[in-house]
Protein backbone atom coordinates (compact mmCIF):
# COMPACT_ATOMS: atom_id res chain seq x y z
CA UNK A 1 0.00 0.00 0.00
CA UNK A 2 2.90 2.25 0.54
CA UNK A 3 3.25 2.54 -3.26
CA UNK A 4 -0.28 3.68 -3.51
CA UNK A 5 -0.10 6.28 -1.01
CA UNK A 6 3.08 7.67 -1.66
CA UNK A 7 1.54 8.29 -4.99
CA UNK A 8 -1.40 9.73 -3.80
CA UNK A 9 0.36 12.02 -1.95
CA UNK A 10 2.67 13.27 -4.21
CA UNK A 11 -0.28 14.37 -6.63
CA UNK A 12 -2.04 16.02 -3.66
CA UNK A 13 0.95 18.03 -3.47
CA UNK A 14 0.89 18.95 -7.01
CA UNK A 15 -0.43 22.74 -7.75
CA UNK A 16 -1.91 21.51 -11.04
CA UNK A 17 -4.10 18.72 -9.12
CA UNK A 18 -5.18 20.52 -6.71
CA UNK A 19 -6.85 23.06 -8.18
CA UNK A 20 -8.16 20.22 -10.57
CA UNK A 21 -10.00 18.53 -7.49
CA UNK A 22 -11.27 21.76 -6.57
CA UNK A 23 -12.59 22.44 -9.87
CA UNK A 24 -13.92 19.19 -10.54
CA UNK A 25 -15.66 18.89 -6.98
CA UNK A 26 -17.18 22.16 -6.98
CA UNK A 27 -18.72 21.05 -9.93
CA UNK A 28 -19.29 17.84 -8.63
CA UNK A 29 -21.26 20.23 -5.33
CA UNK A 30 -22.68 22.33 -8.07
CA UNK A 31 -24.73 19.45 -10.19
CA UNK A 32 -25.31 17.24 -6.89
CA UNK A 33 -27.01 20.55 -4.88
CA UNK A 34 -28.21 22.31 -7.77
CA UNK A 35 -31.90 22.83 -6.24
CA UNK A 36 -30.38 23.56 -2.35
CA UNK A 37 -27.66 26.31 -4.15
CA UNK A 38 -29.88 27.41 -6.71
CA UNK A 39 -31.34 30.71 -5.05
CA UNK A 40 -33.78 30.91 -8.11
CA UNK A 41 -36.01 28.40 -9.86
CA UNK A 42 -33.77 28.40 -13.36
CA UNK A 43 -36.95 28.54 -15.24
CA UNK A 44 -38.71 31.28 -13.30
CA UNK A 45 -39.67 34.23 -15.25
CA UNK A 46 -39.84 37.59 -13.63
CA UNK A 47 -39.91 40.27 -16.94
CA UNK A 48 -39.82 43.24 -15.00
CA UNK A 49 -36.27 42.23 -14.04
CA UNK A 50 -34.55 41.32 -16.92
CA UNK A 51 -31.16 42.23 -17.89
CA UNK A 52 -30.37 43.12 -14.38
CA UNK A 53 -26.28 43.30 -14.22
CA UNK A 54 -24.41 41.01 -11.60
CA UNK A 55 -23.42 42.33 -8.50
CA UNK A 56 -20.59 44.26 -8.91
CA UNK A 57 -21.74 46.28 -11.34
CA UNK A 58 -23.83 49.66 -10.97
CA UNK A 59 -27.59 48.89 -10.63
CA UNK A 60 -27.31 45.39 -9.39
CA UNK A 61 -30.35 43.94 -7.32
CA UNK A 62 -29.30 41.59 -4.53
CA UNK A 63 -31.98 39.24 -4.97
CA UNK A 64 -29.76 38.22 -8.08
CA UNK A 65 -26.25 38.15 -7.43
CA UNK A 66 -24.74 37.26 -11.15
CA UNK A 67 -27.77 39.46 -12.67
CA UNK A 68 -30.74 37.95 -14.75
CA UNK A 69 -30.95 37.43 -18.87
CA UNK A 70 -33.71 38.46 -21.14
CA UNK A 71 -36.70 36.94 -19.59
CA UNK A 72 -35.77 38.18 -16.17
CA UNK A 73 -34.44 34.54 -15.06
CA UNK A 74 -31.67 34.28 -12.37
CA UNK A 75 -28.45 33.72 -14.21
CA UNK A 76 -26.72 32.08 -11.38
CA UNK A 77 -29.01 29.89 -10.56
CA UNK A 78 -28.97 28.89 -14.37
CA UNK A 79 -25.34 28.13 -14.66
CA UNK A 80 -25.56 25.90 -11.50
CA UNK A 81 -28.00 23.77 -13.23
CA UNK A 82 -26.13 24.24 -16.49
CA UNK A 83 -23.32 22.27 -14.58
CA UNK A 84 -25.78 19.35 -14.09
CA UNK A 85 -25.80 18.61 -18.21
CA UNK A 86 -22.16 19.66 -18.38
CA UNK A 87 -20.85 16.96 -15.65
CA UNK A 88 -23.18 14.22 -16.46
CA UNK A 89 -22.28 14.57 -20.05
CA UNK A 90 -18.15 14.75 -19.54
CA UNK A 91 -18.60 11.77 -16.58
CA UNK A 92 -21.16 9.21 -18.79
CA UNK A 93 -19.13 9.72 -21.98
CA UNK A 94 -15.63 10.16 -21.17
CA UNK A 95 -16.22 6.79 -19.34
CA UNK A 96 -18.23 5.28 -22.41
CA UNK A 97 -15.83 6.59 -24.54
CA UNK A 98 -13.16 4.88 -22.75
CA UNK A 99 -14.49 1.13 -22.32
CA UNK A 100 -15.26 1.22 -25.87
CA UNK A 101 -11.64 2.58 -26.39
CA UNK A 102 -10.04 1.23 -23.84
CA UNK A 103 -11.43 -2.25 -25.04
CA UNK A 104 -10.54 -2.39 -28.58
CA UNK A 105 -7.03 -0.66 -27.82
CA UNK A 106 -6.18 -3.87 -25.45
CA UNK A 107 -7.48 -6.17 -27.97
CA UNK A 108 -5.75 -4.38 -31.48
CA UNK A 109 -2.71 -3.66 -29.29
CA UNK A 110 -2.36 -7.15 -27.94
CA UNK A 111 -3.50 -9.48 -30.40
CA UNK A 112 -2.06 -8.15 -33.69
CA UNK A 113 -2.43 -9.16 -36.63
CA UNK A 114 -5.82 -9.07 -38.67
CA UNK A 115 -7.05 -7.81 -35.38
CA UNK A 116 -5.09 -4.98 -34.90
CA UNK A 117 -5.19 -4.07 -38.86
CA UNK A 118 -9.26 -3.69 -39.12
CA UNK A 119 -9.24 -1.90 -35.88
CA UNK A 120 -6.35 0.60 -36.68
CA UNK A 121 -7.72 1.42 -40.16
CA UNK A 122 -10.99 1.99 -38.64
CA UNK A 123 -9.51 4.49 -35.91
CA UNK A 124 -7.56 6.16 -39.16
CA UNK A 125 -10.77 6.50 -40.92
CA UNK A 126 -12.71 7.67 -37.83
CA UNK A 127 -9.89 10.34 -37.18
CA UNK A 128 -10.29 11.62 -40.90
CA UNK A 129 -13.95 13.17 -40.45
CA UNK A 130 -13.94 16.74 -38.24
CA UNK A 131 -14.96 16.05 -35.05
CA UNK A 132 -17.32 18.80 -34.43
CA UNK A 133 -18.89 18.40 -37.58
CA UNK A 134 -19.12 14.52 -37.24
CA UNK A 135 -21.14 14.88 -33.55
CA UNK A 136 -23.52 17.49 -35.25
CA UNK A 137 -24.59 14.99 -38.32
CA UNK A 138 -24.84 12.22 -35.61
CA UNK A 139 -27.11 14.38 -33.26
CA UNK A 140 -28.64 15.78 -36.28
CA UNK A 141 -29.71 11.56 -37.24
CA UNK A 142 -30.35 10.37 -33.77
CA UNK A 143 -32.07 13.22 -32.84
CA UNK A 144 -31.26 16.07 -29.94
CA UNK A 145 -31.07 15.34 -26.46
CA UNK A 146 -29.18 14.46 -23.33
CA UNK A 147 -28.29 10.59 -24.39
CA UNK A 148 -27.72 11.48 -28.27
CA UNK A 149 -25.35 14.17 -26.99
CA UNK A 150 -23.30 11.40 -25.40
CA UNK A 151 -24.06 8.66 -27.68
CA UNK A 152 -22.73 11.05 -30.54
CA UNK A 153 -19.23 12.13 -27.83
CA UNK A 154 -18.59 8.40 -27.58
CA UNK A 155 -19.14 7.26 -30.86
CA UNK A 156 -16.43 10.26 -32.01
CA UNK A 157 -13.66 10.12 -29.37
CA UNK A 158 -13.34 6.37 -28.42
CA UNK A 159 -10.70 6.30 -31.45
CA UNK A 160 -8.27 8.84 -28.81
CA UNK A 161 -8.27 6.01 -26.32
CA UNK A 162 -8.30 3.35 -28.82
CA UNK A 163 -5.29 4.67 -30.31
CA UNK A 164 -3.13 5.17 -27.02
CA UNK A 165 -3.67 2.45 -25.41
CA UNK A 166 -2.80 0.32 -28.55
CA UNK A 167 0.55 1.95 -28.46
CA UNK A 168 1.06 1.63 -24.55
CA UNK A 169 0.01 -2.48 -24.46
CA UNK A 170 2.39 -2.46 -27.69
CA UNK A 171 5.29 -1.57 -25.06
CA UNK A 172 3.56 -3.29 -22.26
CA UNK A 173 3.07 -7.22 -23.93
CA UNK A 174 7.62 -6.84 -24.56
CA UNK A 175 7.79 -6.28 -21.13
CA UNK A 176 9.35 -9.03 -19.23
CA UNK A 177 6.81 -9.52 -16.37
CA UNK A 178 4.66 -10.42 -19.18
CA UNK A 179 7.05 -13.28 -20.40
CA UNK A 180 7.12 -14.07 -17.25
CA UNK A 181 3.63 -14.28 -16.80
CA UNK A 182 3.38 -16.56 -20.29
CA UNK A 183 5.83 -18.64 -18.54
CA UNK A 184 3.67 -19.30 -15.55
CA UNK A 185 1.03 -20.45 -17.91
CA UNK A 186 -1.36 -17.57 -17.64
CA UNK A 187 -3.74 -17.59 -20.43
CA UNK A 188 -3.78 -14.64 -23.06
CA UNK A 189 -7.12 -13.04 -21.74
CA UNK A 190 -6.18 -13.51 -18.08
CA UNK A 191 -2.06 -11.35 -18.65
CA UNK A 192 -4.47 -8.80 -20.78
CA UNK A 193 -6.77 -8.34 -18.23
CA UNK A 194 -4.63 -8.75 -14.72
CA UNK A 195 -1.37 -8.15 -16.14
CA UNK A 196 -1.49 -5.29 -18.70
CA UNK A 197 -4.70 -3.04 -18.20
CA UNK A 198 -3.39 -2.62 -13.98
CA UNK A 199 -0.39 -1.19 -15.82
CA UNK A 200 -2.33 1.18 -17.99
CA UNK A 201 -5.01 2.58 -15.05
CA UNK A 202 -2.47 5.72 -14.72
CA UNK A 203 -2.59 6.76 -18.06
CA UNK A 204 -6.47 6.04 -18.42
CA UNK A 205 -7.33 8.10 -15.74
CA UNK A 206 -5.34 10.89 -17.20
CA UNK A 207 -7.07 10.39 -20.61
CA UNK A 208 -10.47 10.25 -18.72
CA UNK A 209 -10.11 13.75 -17.17
CA UNK A 210 -9.13 15.12 -20.65
CA UNK A 211 -11.93 13.63 -22.20
CA UNK A 212 -14.13 15.21 -19.67
CA UNK A 213 -12.91 18.46 -20.69
CA UNK A 214 -13.75 17.55 -24.30
CA UNK A 215 -17.37 16.45 -23.54
CA UNK A 216 -17.92 19.74 -21.83
CA UNK A 217 -16.63 21.50 -25.03
CA UNK A 218 -18.66 19.81 -26.72
CA UNK A 219 -21.85 20.02 -25.08
CA UNK A 220 -21.54 23.38 -25.03
CA UNK A 221 -21.21 23.38 -29.12
CA UNK A 222 -24.43 21.06 -29.65
CA UNK A 223 -25.87 23.37 -27.16
CA UNK A 224 -25.00 26.54 -28.81
CA UNK A 225 -26.33 25.33 -31.63
CA UNK A 226 -29.70 23.86 -30.45
CA UNK A 227 -28.97 20.02 -30.77
CA UNK A 228 -28.90 19.22 -27.15
CA UNK A 229 -30.86 18.99 -24.12
CA UNK A 230 -34.35 20.58 -24.98
CA UNK A 231 -34.22 23.81 -24.42
CA UNK A 232 -36.27 24.20 -21.43
CA UNK A 233 -33.10 23.05 -19.39
CA UNK A 234 -30.59 25.14 -18.69
CA UNK A 235 -27.26 24.28 -20.39
CA UNK A 236 -24.04 26.11 -20.64
CA UNK A 237 -23.88 26.58 -24.53
CA UNK A 238 -27.47 27.39 -24.01
CA UNK A 239 -26.46 30.43 -22.12
CA UNK A 240 -24.08 31.41 -24.63
CA UNK A 241 -26.17 31.31 -27.42
CA UNK A 242 -29.18 33.16 -25.58
CA UNK A 243 -26.01 36.13 -24.57
CA UNK A 244 -24.57 36.20 -27.90
CA UNK A 245 -28.16 37.95 -28.89
CA UNK A 246 -27.65 40.62 -26.11
CA UNK A 247 -23.96 41.00 -25.99
CA UNK A 248 -24.02 44.98 -26.50
CA UNK A 249 -26.80 45.48 -23.45
CA UNK A 250 -25.77 42.66 -21.10
CA UNK A 251 -22.35 41.03 -22.22
CA UNK A 252 -22.32 38.72 -18.80
CA UNK A 253 -24.93 36.75 -19.81
CA UNK A 254 -22.73 35.12 -22.03
CA UNK A 255 -19.11 35.80 -20.47
CA UNK A 256 -20.73 34.01 -17.28
CA UNK A 257 -21.21 30.75 -18.91
CA UNK A 258 -18.23 31.17 -20.80
CA UNK A 259 -15.97 31.51 -18.12
CA UNK A 260 -17.74 28.56 -16.39
CA UNK A 261 -16.52 26.01 -19.36
CA UNK A 262 -13.04 27.68 -19.27
CA UNK A 263 -12.62 27.59 -15.53
CA UNK A 264 -13.92 23.55 -16.02
CA UNK A 265 -11.70 22.72 -18.42
CA UNK A 266 -8.40 24.47 -17.39
CA UNK A 267 -9.43 22.53 -14.39
CA UNK A 268 -9.68 19.24 -16.16
CA UNK A 269 -7.12 19.22 -18.38
CA UNK A 270 -4.41 20.72 -15.15
CA UNK A 271 -5.81 17.37 -13.35
CA UNK A 272 -5.05 14.80 -15.87
CA UNK A 273 -1.78 16.72 -16.45
CA UNK A 274 -0.74 16.91 -12.92
CA UNK A 275 -2.00 12.88 -12.15
CA UNK A 276 0.28 12.46 -15.45
CA UNK A 277 3.38 13.78 -14.13
CA UNK A 278 2.53 12.14 -10.62
CA UNK A 279 1.33 8.92 -11.67
CA UNK A 280 3.52 7.70 -14.29
CA UNK A 281 5.87 5.71 -13.14
CA UNK A 282 8.35 6.31 -15.20
CA UNK A 283 8.36 10.53 -14.30
CA UNK A 284 8.12 9.49 -10.87
CA UNK A 285 10.90 7.06 -10.16
CA UNK B 1 20.19 -48.53 -18.60
CA UNK B 2 19.92 -45.38 -19.90
CA UNK B 3 17.97 -42.26 -18.54
CA UNK B 4 16.36 -40.29 -20.87
CA UNK B 5 16.86 -36.71 -20.64
CA UNK B 6 14.62 -34.18 -19.23
CA UNK B 7 15.21 -31.73 -22.00
CA UNK B 8 16.63 -32.63 -25.22
CA UNK B 9 17.15 -30.41 -28.21
CA UNK B 10 18.72 -31.85 -31.40
CA UNK B 11 19.38 -30.03 -34.99
CA UNK B 12 17.52 -26.86 -34.28
CA UNK B 13 17.65 -24.52 -36.80
CA UNK B 14 15.83 -21.12 -36.11
CA UNK B 15 15.20 -18.02 -38.22
CA UNK B 16 14.26 -14.65 -36.92
CA UNK B 17 12.92 -13.14 -40.13
CA UNK B 18 15.54 -14.12 -42.75
CA UNK B 19 18.31 -14.46 -40.39
CA UNK B 20 19.91 -17.61 -39.18
CA UNK B 21 20.11 -17.64 -35.71
CA UNK B 22 20.04 -20.83 -34.24
CA UNK B 23 22.13 -23.74 -37.06
CA UNK B 24 21.49 -27.06 -35.76
CA UNK B 25 21.58 -26.59 -31.77
CA UNK B 26 21.43 -29.85 -29.99
CA UNK B 27 21.84 -30.40 -26.09
CA UNK B 28 20.34 -33.08 -23.40
CA UNK B 29 19.80 -31.93 -19.74
CA UNK B 30 19.69 -34.98 -17.99
CA UNK B 31 17.08 -35.14 -14.86
CA UNK B 32 18.59 -33.41 -11.81
CA UNK B 33 21.66 -31.94 -13.70
CA UNK B 34 22.61 -28.34 -13.77
CA UNK B 35 23.54 -27.85 -17.82
CA UNK B 36 25.47 -24.34 -18.80
CA UNK B 37 25.02 -22.68 -22.34
CA UNK B 38 27.75 -20.69 -22.37
CA UNK B 39 28.36 -17.78 -25.29
CA UNK B 40 29.24 -14.28 -25.83
CA UNK B 41 25.89 -12.05 -26.75
CA UNK B 42 24.91 -13.00 -29.70
CA UNK B 43 25.85 -16.04 -29.61
CA UNK B 44 21.95 -17.36 -29.66
CA UNK B 45 21.93 -18.79 -25.63
CA UNK B 46 19.05 -16.77 -25.18
CA UNK B 47 17.04 -17.83 -27.83
CA UNK B 48 17.30 -21.21 -27.26
CA UNK B 49 16.11 -20.75 -23.75
CA UNK B 50 12.93 -18.74 -25.40
CA UNK B 51 12.54 -21.51 -27.91
CA UNK B 52 12.02 -24.45 -24.94
CA UNK B 53 9.78 -21.76 -23.29
CA UNK B 54 7.94 -21.26 -26.45
CA UNK B 55 7.85 -16.60 -26.33
CA UNK B 56 10.06 -16.51 -28.94
CA UNK B 57 10.10 -13.03 -30.50
CA UNK B 58 7.65 -12.95 -32.78
CA UNK B 59 9.25 -13.45 -36.05
CA UNK B 60 10.94 -16.09 -35.07
CA UNK B 61 10.68 -19.22 -37.26
CA UNK B 62 12.00 -22.89 -36.23
CA UNK B 63 13.04 -24.57 -39.60
CA UNK B 64 14.12 -27.94 -38.39
CA UNK B 65 14.97 -30.06 -35.22
CA UNK B 66 13.47 -31.54 -32.45
CA UNK B 67 12.83 -30.18 -28.95
CA UNK B 68 11.76 -32.42 -26.68
CA UNK B 69 10.36 -32.80 -22.69
CA UNK B 70 10.20 -35.88 -21.28
CA UNK B 71 9.38 -37.04 -24.49
CA UNK B 72 6.96 -34.94 -25.05
CA UNK B 73 7.25 -32.71 -28.17
CA UNK B 74 7.85 -29.32 -27.50
CA UNK B 75 7.43 -27.92 -31.06
CA UNK B 76 4.20 -29.60 -32.12
CA UNK B 77 2.55 -29.09 -28.38
CA UNK B 78 -0.32 -27.66 -28.50
CA UNK B 79 -1.32 -24.20 -26.80
CA UNK B 80 -2.96 -25.54 -24.00
CA UNK B 81 -0.52 -28.31 -23.03
CA UNK B 82 1.81 -26.10 -23.09
CA UNK B 83 0.14 -23.67 -20.69
CA UNK B 84 -0.39 -26.48 -18.00
CA UNK B 85 3.30 -27.12 -18.60
CA UNK B 86 4.71 -23.96 -18.22
CA UNK B 87 5.18 -23.06 -14.57
CA UNK B 88 4.07 -26.38 -13.39
CA UNK B 89 7.08 -28.45 -15.13
CA UNK B 90 8.77 -26.10 -16.46
CA UNK B 91 9.90 -22.47 -15.30
CA UNK B 92 11.84 -19.82 -15.82
CA UNK B 93 14.43 -17.64 -13.91
CA UNK B 94 14.61 -14.65 -15.89
CA UNK B 95 17.37 -12.38 -16.79
CA UNK B 96 16.49 -8.90 -14.97
CA UNK B 97 15.02 -8.74 -11.86
CA UNK B 98 14.52 -5.42 -12.33
CA UNK B 99 11.66 -5.87 -15.02
CA UNK B 100 10.35 -9.35 -14.36
CA UNK B 101 7.66 -8.83 -12.05
CA UNK B 102 4.58 -6.94 -12.55
CA UNK B 103 5.34 -3.39 -11.40
CA UNK B 104 1.67 -2.57 -10.42
CA UNK B 105 1.21 -6.16 -8.40
CA UNK B 106 2.19 -7.02 -4.89
CA UNK B 107 4.71 -10.26 -4.48
CA UNK B 108 1.59 -12.08 -2.94
CA UNK B 109 -0.69 -11.85 -6.04
CA UNK B 110 1.56 -12.56 -8.35
CA UNK B 111 3.42 -15.63 -6.04
CA UNK B 112 0.27 -16.79 -5.80
CA UNK B 113 -1.15 -17.16 -8.80
CA UNK B 114 0.66 -19.89 -10.26
CA UNK B 115 -0.08 -22.07 -7.11
CA UNK B 116 -3.69 -21.52 -7.77
CA UNK B 117 -3.18 -22.05 -11.43
CA UNK B 118 -1.49 -25.01 -11.28
CA UNK B 119 -1.89 -26.68 -7.85
CA UNK B 120 -5.47 -25.54 -7.62
CA UNK B 121 -4.52 -24.40 -3.95
CA UNK B 122 -7.55 -22.01 -2.36
CA UNK B 123 -6.52 -18.22 -1.17
CA UNK B 124 -5.16 -19.14 2.39
CA UNK B 125 -3.09 -22.13 1.10
CA UNK B 126 -1.62 -20.19 -1.84
CA UNK B 127 -0.09 -17.47 0.59
CA UNK B 128 0.61 -20.08 3.38
CA UNK B 129 2.87 -22.03 0.41
CA UNK B 130 4.25 -18.39 -0.71
CA UNK B 131 5.10 -17.46 3.22
CA UNK B 132 6.75 -20.83 3.46
CA UNK B 133 8.81 -20.43 -0.29
CA UNK B 134 9.98 -17.51 0.90
CA UNK B 135 11.59 -18.42 3.81
CA UNK B 136 13.16 -21.32 1.64
CA UNK B 137 14.83 -18.22 -0.37
CA UNK B 138 16.06 -16.63 2.63
CA UNK B 139 14.06 -13.50 2.39
CA UNK B 140 13.67 -11.96 6.23
CA UNK B 141 10.80 -10.85 7.51
CA UNK B 142 8.42 -12.54 4.19
CA UNK B 143 5.05 -11.57 5.21
CA UNK B 144 5.92 -7.90 4.81
CA UNK B 145 7.34 -8.48 1.33
CA UNK B 146 4.91 -10.14 0.74
CA UNK B 147 2.43 -6.96 0.64
CA UNK B 148 4.89 -5.06 -1.15
CA UNK B 149 5.42 -3.65 -4.67
CA UNK B 150 8.32 -5.00 -6.57
CA UNK B 151 10.17 -1.29 -6.95
CA UNK B 152 9.95 -1.94 -2.68
CA UNK B 153 12.98 -4.71 -3.34
CA UNK B 154 16.67 -4.84 -4.29
CA UNK B 155 17.21 -6.26 -7.23
CA UNK B 156 18.51 -9.09 -4.89
CA UNK B 157 15.65 -9.27 -3.46
CA UNK B 158 13.70 -9.65 -6.16
CA UNK B 159 15.52 -12.36 -7.65
CA UNK B 160 14.73 -14.45 -4.45
CA UNK B 161 11.22 -14.22 -5.12
CA UNK B 162 11.48 -15.25 -8.89
CA UNK B 163 13.66 -17.92 -7.72
CA UNK B 164 10.85 -18.88 -5.29
CA UNK B 165 8.59 -18.69 -8.37
CA UNK B 166 10.28 -20.69 -10.16
CA UNK B 167 10.99 -23.64 -7.79
CA UNK B 168 6.97 -22.76 -6.37
CA UNK B 169 5.88 -25.92 -8.35
CA UNK B 170 8.52 -28.35 -7.93
CA UNK B 171 9.21 -27.96 -12.11
CA UNK B 172 11.34 -30.69 -13.62
CA UNK B 173 13.11 -28.48 -15.71
CA UNK B 174 13.84 -24.36 -14.99
CA UNK B 175 15.40 -22.30 -17.71
CA UNK B 176 17.78 -19.72 -15.70
CA UNK B 177 18.70 -17.09 -18.25
CA UNK B 178 21.28 -15.37 -17.06
CA UNK B 179 20.03 -14.93 -13.61
CA UNK B 180 23.00 -13.25 -11.91
CA UNK B 181 23.82 -11.04 -14.11
CA UNK B 182 21.90 -8.17 -13.47
CA UNK B 183 23.51 -8.17 -9.93
CA UNK B 184 26.42 -6.80 -8.19
CA UNK B 185 29.23 -9.99 -7.09
CA UNK B 186 28.55 -10.39 -3.82
CA UNK B 187 24.96 -10.71 -4.70
CA UNK B 188 25.74 -13.25 -7.26
CA UNK B 189 27.24 -15.76 -5.04
CA UNK B 190 24.57 -15.68 -2.72
CA UNK B 191 22.10 -16.32 -5.54
CA UNK B 192 23.95 -19.16 -7.29
CA UNK B 193 24.15 -20.72 -3.75
CA UNK B 194 20.59 -20.41 -3.59
CA UNK B 195 20.00 -21.99 -6.67
CA UNK B 196 22.42 -24.73 -6.49
CA UNK B 197 20.71 -25.48 -3.09
CA UNK B 198 17.09 -25.62 -4.09
CA UNK B 199 18.03 -27.55 -6.97
CA UNK B 200 19.51 -30.08 -5.51
CA UNK B 201 17.09 -30.44 -2.68
CA UNK B 202 14.09 -30.75 -5.54
CA UNK B 203 16.67 -32.84 -8.02
CA UNK B 204 15.56 -30.14 -10.56
CA UNK B 205 17.20 -30.15 -14.22
CA UNK B 206 18.35 -26.45 -14.90
CA UNK B 207 19.10 -25.15 -18.40
CA UNK B 208 21.75 -22.69 -17.26
CA UNK B 209 22.16 -19.67 -19.84
CA UNK B 210 25.33 -17.50 -19.19
CA UNK B 211 28.12 -15.53 -21.08
CA UNK B 212 30.25 -16.22 -17.10
CA UNK B 213 32.87 -19.02 -17.61
CA UNK B 214 33.27 -18.70 -13.63
CA UNK B 215 29.57 -18.67 -13.03
CA UNK B 216 29.68 -21.79 -14.74
CA UNK B 217 32.78 -23.20 -12.50
CA UNK B 218 30.63 -22.67 -9.60
CA UNK B 219 26.77 -24.28 -10.53
CA UNK B 220 26.98 -26.41 -13.62
CA UNK B 221 27.44 -30.34 -14.35
CA UNK B 222 28.26 -30.10 -18.15
CA UNK B 223 28.30 -27.41 -20.33
CA UNK B 224 28.09 -26.74 -24.01
CA UNK B 225 29.50 -23.86 -25.42
CA UNK B 226 27.53 -22.11 -28.39
CA UNK B 227 28.64 -19.61 -30.46
CA UNK B 228 27.18 -18.27 -33.68
CA UNK B 229 24.37 -20.56 -33.24
CA UNK B 230 26.26 -23.35 -33.16
CA UNK B 231 27.54 -25.56 -30.02
CA UNK B 232 30.78 -25.80 -30.56
CA UNK B 233 31.86 -28.25 -27.70
CA UNK B 234 29.71 -30.22 -25.29
CA UNK B 235 31.30 -31.76 -21.49
CA UNK B 236 31.56 -32.55 -18.29
CA UNK B 237 32.50 -29.22 -16.29
CA UNK B 238 35.82 -30.43 -14.99
CA UNK B 239 36.86 -31.96 -18.31
CA UNK B 240 35.85 -28.60 -19.88
CA UNK B 241 38.19 -26.89 -17.77
CA UNK B 242 41.01 -29.44 -17.27
CA UNK B 243 40.79 -30.24 -21.40
CA UNK B 244 39.02 -28.11 -23.48
CA UNK B 245 38.85 -29.37 -26.77
CA UNK B 246 37.75 -26.30 -29.02
CA UNK B 247 40.13 -23.62 -29.60
CA UNK B 248 37.16 -20.96 -29.00
CA UNK B 249 36.82 -22.61 -25.79
CA UNK B 250 39.86 -22.15 -24.80
CA UNK B 251 40.12 -18.74 -26.08
CA UNK B 252 37.13 -18.13 -23.50
CA UNK B 253 39.01 -19.13 -20.65
CA UNK B 254 41.93 -16.75 -20.90
CA UNK B 255 39.31 -13.95 -21.55
CA UNK B 256 37.78 -15.08 -18.70
CA UNK B 257 39.07 -13.59 -14.35
CA UNK B 258 39.86 -16.03 -12.20
CA UNK B 259 40.07 -15.61 -8.51
CA UNK B 260 42.85 -18.59 -8.11
CA UNK B 261 45.31 -16.86 -10.41
CA UNK B 262 44.65 -13.19 -9.98
CA UNK B 263 48.16 -12.10 -11.78
CA UNK B 264 46.89 -13.49 -15.23
CA UNK B 265 46.74 -11.04 -18.28
CA UNK B 266 43.13 -11.29 -20.09
CA UNK B 267 42.92 -11.25 -23.62
CA UNK B 268 40.20 -10.78 -25.76
CA UNK B 269 38.92 -13.56 -28.14
CA UNK B 270 40.95 -13.53 -31.11
CA UNK B 271 39.51 -11.60 -34.48
CA UNK B 272 40.29 -14.07 -36.77
CA UNK B 273 39.04 -17.03 -34.40
CA UNK B 274 35.81 -15.45 -34.64
CA UNK B 275 35.60 -14.90 -38.25
CA UNK B 276 36.27 -18.15 -39.08
CA UNK B 277 33.42 -19.79 -36.66
CA UNK B 278 31.15 -17.27 -38.49
CA UNK B 279 32.69 -18.74 -41.62
CA UNK B 280 32.04 -21.91 -40.76
CA UNK B 281 28.81 -21.14 -39.12
CA UNK B 282 27.18 -19.49 -42.46
CA UNK B 283 28.89 -22.04 -44.47
CA UNK B 284 26.03 -24.49 -42.60
CA UNK B 285 22.91 -22.11 -43.91
CA UNK B 286 23.18 -22.83 -47.72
Amino acid sequence: MAERRGALASAASDARVLFGAAVLLALIVAAAAAPLLAPHDPLEQDLLASFLPPAFQAGADPLFPLGTDSLGRDLLSRLIYGARVALTVALVAASLAALLGTALGLIAGYFGGWVDAIISRLVDVWMAFPPVLLSIVLVAIIGAGLNSVIIAIVIIDWTRFCRVVRAEVLVQREQDYVASAVTIGLGRWRILWHEILPNLMPLLLVLITLEMGIAIIVEAILSFVGLSVSSDQATWGGLIQEGRLYIHQAWWIMALPMACIIVSVLGLNALGDGLRRTLDPVMRR
Amino acid sequence: MTVAPTLAVAGLRLDLGRTPILRGVGIDVMPGEVHGLVGESGAGKTIVGKAVLGIAPAGARIRDGRMTFLREDLIAMPERRRRDLLGRQIALIPQDPMTGLNPVLRIDRQMTDPLRLHLGLDRAAALAKALELLHQVHIREPERVLRQYPHELSGGMRQRVLIAMAFSCRPQLIVADEPTTALDVTVQRQILRLIKELQETAGTAILFITHDLGVVSKICDRVSVIHSGRILESAGVADLFDFPQHDYTRALMRATPRYDRPGDVLEPVPADLTARLIAEAEALDA
